[in-house]
């Protein structure tokens, strides 16, 4: 195997072993604020037992999310030295920025989150809570905001200044806000917040289905359901494709690899299912006719550019950009069903309840959302190949010239070792940590007895000791 | 001064933030299994940077964004040449997240023994590395005209740089025995009292030799001092600052103790890059294929725009994390949330 493709295996797996965790503590983290909220507005201690529970669960998530995130940070050095020197400029104050605004912010506040069931008040465990998720917002923010500028790069000039050619930034506001920026983004966060409301419904329907903390269990569906329901349906009319849209205006080439059209043609179909064979240049499948050229001009008469009109040596792997972007798709039509039956079933005489085949799909929908997510960040960076930086740098041209195949063989194998003892480590820490069950509701003298301001933090001590001397 | 100069010291500022807060819970792990006898003295000594390891990490994170965005060509040429110790960085690092957060998870002996090991090795894997990737850049690297560089695992591991290295390894657990004297209480205090004054001695001599041998080994650092002698006050304040630990120890001043180490490592590590100065990289290839400060920094427009983030960002950074530390403040108490 070439060292490209070895470097670009090492990414892929890489990235996407981190990538399943930040949309679950980004999406559980928007549930905490919910279950703070409502322990600050209401008297009804469940809220502070959910969000007890829960932040158990947060906290394990988020340190596998610290341990593999800090990976890639690495990576764009160690296997991309030519990309690194080349876009340091700009890729790289962007990641800086993230550390300092987002980190930083996580980092700081974490402490008092995890800790915060025994040290704080409601309203300050809230205030921690807010600041972490905030945090972890805007760290995907950045990280979108860097990636958005690999796919549509602009505000930049190339000069060779003796280090070889180095993209230089000409305008700080046309890096951060390419045109792909905000559609990825808000495209992302629903995403995110969609796995980590149906982590929740799965954890919700696993205790009903064994009938155990049947009320907190309720609670957590009726939190999550509305919610994971009404984003599915934005996800797909909305944020989804206003995302298509955007892909058909700004990498054309991107968008017909993902329907695998050839030809530029009026009336283009949108595949349902299908295959798509670069050689010979077909794509047969059930499409809905016309539909492709309706999503890009909101006409069925639109002409939509086929890949003819780009080189065939600037094509991405067609087929494998159609099955996962068409993954993604199916998962996200079924994810409208799958919550729009739950909420009749829940509206309808509450049978959502006791309906015990409703309450299995629902514990299965954490998996199909991971894959959806994943699915969704494969179609736009397989899509973007063979660039690195979209029309600027090619991936081949960008891998360190310094590092060997036995290096990377090494690399691979360890990490291929080392995340399938963590995954599995954790699968069953998470299992026992579910299996475990909330913890029975704190005493509200002890509540009221914890610091909740600013103010009893930092002016007296707290009754119950934070550790003070 | 110009903007790469401003960067070049702000850079030294994150390093030595990062030395001085992940050195000392390194140190923690790195001494856990000798002064820590049962599991509820490790436990103690987990929580004791239970709430602020991970804010700590951060700071290496930042250190690498902001190489990477102030000085793009260090961090390819450094990142790249140093490939397996970067990948071995990185495994250690995972591991030592992942046995922070796993160990209490579950009862079983088996199960905590395996983890507090995986997280003393680990903590002192990081040091030994980190220390490893310094000495070499003290020392110089083979980089070629393009700032490219191919040194396997072995080329790093000379002499010098694993005597930095055991010299960090000291550095570090002396930390954090000083930060752990204000985090423990009873008999783990009195056997990490009796450590510190030897762990300081030890570091004392290691440190003396380690800037003889600098000294004797690189002309271009002894020149840099002999040309500008006023950058001597920064071992000289490191000196002064690790006198004042001393004192300080002594007099049971736990907390203008770990103040004093503190300095002590800033004091070192501005030191080190004032007898580096202008250069970052030194090439042993050729004295003209040095990475500086000036041929390897990002253009103005983006050196303007991070020192912007760094003026807005700072500021926060400092005052939650000196808010956290003031919270976190006093012994260690055990209860249902703790790792």
């Amino acid at each position: 195997m070439s060292t490209e493709l070895l470097d670009r295996i090492q990414f892929a797996l890489t990235v996407s072993f981190h990538f399943i965790f930040p949309p679950l503590s980004l999406g559980v983290g928007l549930v905490l604020i919910i279950f703070g909220v409502r322990a600050v507005r209401t008297d009804d201690p469940k809220w502070r037992q959910l969000s007890t529970f829960w932040v158990k669960i947060y906290g394990l998530i988020f340190s596998m999310g610290i341990a593999t995130g800090i990976v890639q940070e690495f990576e764009f050095g160690t296997n991309w030295s030519v990309y690194s020197r080349f876009v340091g400029n700009i890729f790289g104050s962007l990641l800086a920025a993230e550390g300092i605004f987002a980190f930083m912010l996580e980092g700081g506040f974490l402490g008092l989150m995890l800790f915060g069931g025994s040290r704080l008040g409601n309203r300050m465990w809230l205030f921690a809570t807010t600041m972490v998720v905030a945090g972890a917002t805007f760290s995907a923010t950045w990280i979108v905001m860097a990636n958005s500028w690999m796919q549509t790069p602009q505000g930049f000039e190339i000069n060779d200044v003796g280090q070889g050619p180095q993209a230089f930034m000409t305008s700080f506001r046309e890096v951060v806000f390419t045109p792909s920026f905000v559609p990825r983004i808000l495209h992302l966060l629903a995403a995110a917040w969609m796995v980590g409301t149906s982590m929740v419904l799965s954890v919700g329907a696993y205790y009903l289905l064994k009938k155990r903390h049947v009320e907190l269990a309720r609670t957590m569906i009726r939190v999550a359901l509305p919610m994971f329901t009404v984003l599915a349906v934005l996800q797909v009319v909305l944020f989804g494709a206003n995302q298509a849209i955007e892909v058909s205006k700004q990498q054309p080439a991107k968008l017909a690899a993902m329907e695998g059209l050839y030809g530029t043609r009026s009336c283009a179909p949108m595949f349902i299912l299908g295959w798509s064979d670069q050689k010979a240049q077909t794509t047969s499948g059930i499409s809905v006719p016309c539909l492709l050229s309706i999503l890009t001009d909101q006409t069925p008469d639109a002409t939509v550019t086929g890949l003819e009109a780009t080189p065939p040596q600037d094509w991405p792997r067609v087929n494998l950009v159609f099955q996962v972007y068409h993954l993604m798709i199916n998962l996200g039509m079924l994810f409208i069903a799958i919550g729009g039956l739950a909420c009749a079933l829940w509206i309808w005489g509450r049978r959502l309840w006791t309906s015990r085949w409703m309450l299995r799909v629902l514990v299965a929908t954490v998996v199909l959302t991971e894959i959806a997510t994943l699915s969704g960040w494969w179609t736009a960076e397989f899509g973007r190949q063979p660039w690195i930086v979209w029309n600027v740098l090619r991936t081949a041209d960008a891998e360190s010239p310094n590092v060997g195949s036995g290096q990377l063989y090494f690399s691979i194998a360890m990490f291929v070792v080392l995340y399938a003892l963590v995954l599995f480590v954790f699968l069953r820490l998470l299992d026992r940590k579910i299996k475990e069950g909330p913890p029975p509701p704190t005493d509200e003298l002890v509540i009221e007895s914890l610091p909740d301001s600013f103010g009893e933090i930092f002016r007296r001590r707290s009754r119950v000791s934070s550790g003070g001397d | 001064m110009s903007l790469s100069e401003i960067w070049f010291g702000l850079y030294i500022v994150i390093i030595a933030g990062y030395a001085i807060l992940d050195g000392f819970d390194l140190g923690v792990g790195m001494l856990s299994p000798f002064v820590a006898h049962t599991d509820t003295e490790r436990r103690i000594m987990l929580n004791a940077i239970g709430p602020v390891w991970d804010g700590n990490e951060v700071w290496l994170v930042l250190g690498g964004g902001a190489l990477f965005a102030a000085f793009p060509v260090v961090y390819a040429s450094l990142f790249s040449g140093f490939y397996l110790a970067m990948m071995l960085v990185l495994l250690v690092l995972i591991l030592r997240t992942v046995a922070i957060e796993f160990r209490s998870k579950r009862e079983s002996r088996r199960w905590r023994s395996f983890w507090d090991w995986v997280f003393s090795l680990s903590s002192f894997g990081i040091t030994v590395l980190l220390g490893v990737a310094l000495g070499n850049v003290i020392r110089g690297v083979a980089l070629d005209q393009n700032g490219v560089m191919d040194v396997g695992l072995a080329g790093l591991l000379n002499p010098y740089s694993l005597a930095v290295a055991v010299t960090a390894v000291a550095m570090f657990s002396l930390h954090g025995g000083i930060f752990l004297s204000q985090k423990v209480e009873g008999e783990l205090l009195e056997r990490i009292t009796a450590l510190v004054p030897r762990l300081m001695a030890a570091f004392f001599v290691l440190m003396t030799a380690l800037v003889g041998w600098t000294l004797v080994r690189s002309e271009a650092f002894a020149q840099n001092y002999r040309d500008r002698p006023w950058i001597a006050v920064f071992p000289a304040l490191a000196l002064l600052a690790v006198l004042t630990a001393w004192r300080q120890i002594r007099r049971a001043h736990h907390f203008t103790a770990f103040l004093a180490s503190a300095v002590m490592i800033a004091s070192l590590l501005g030191a080190v890059a004032a007898g580096l100065y202008p250069v970052m990289i030194p090439s042993s290839t050729d004295a003209a294929y040095s990475l500086t400060v000036h041929n390897a920094a990002a253009a103005d427009e983006t050196l303007t725009v991070m020192l912007v983030f760094a003026v807005i960002g700072m500021p926060f950074v400092l005052l939650y994390t000196a808010g956290v530390y003031y919270f976190f403040r006093g012994r260690v108490r055990l209860d249902d949330e703790s790792y």
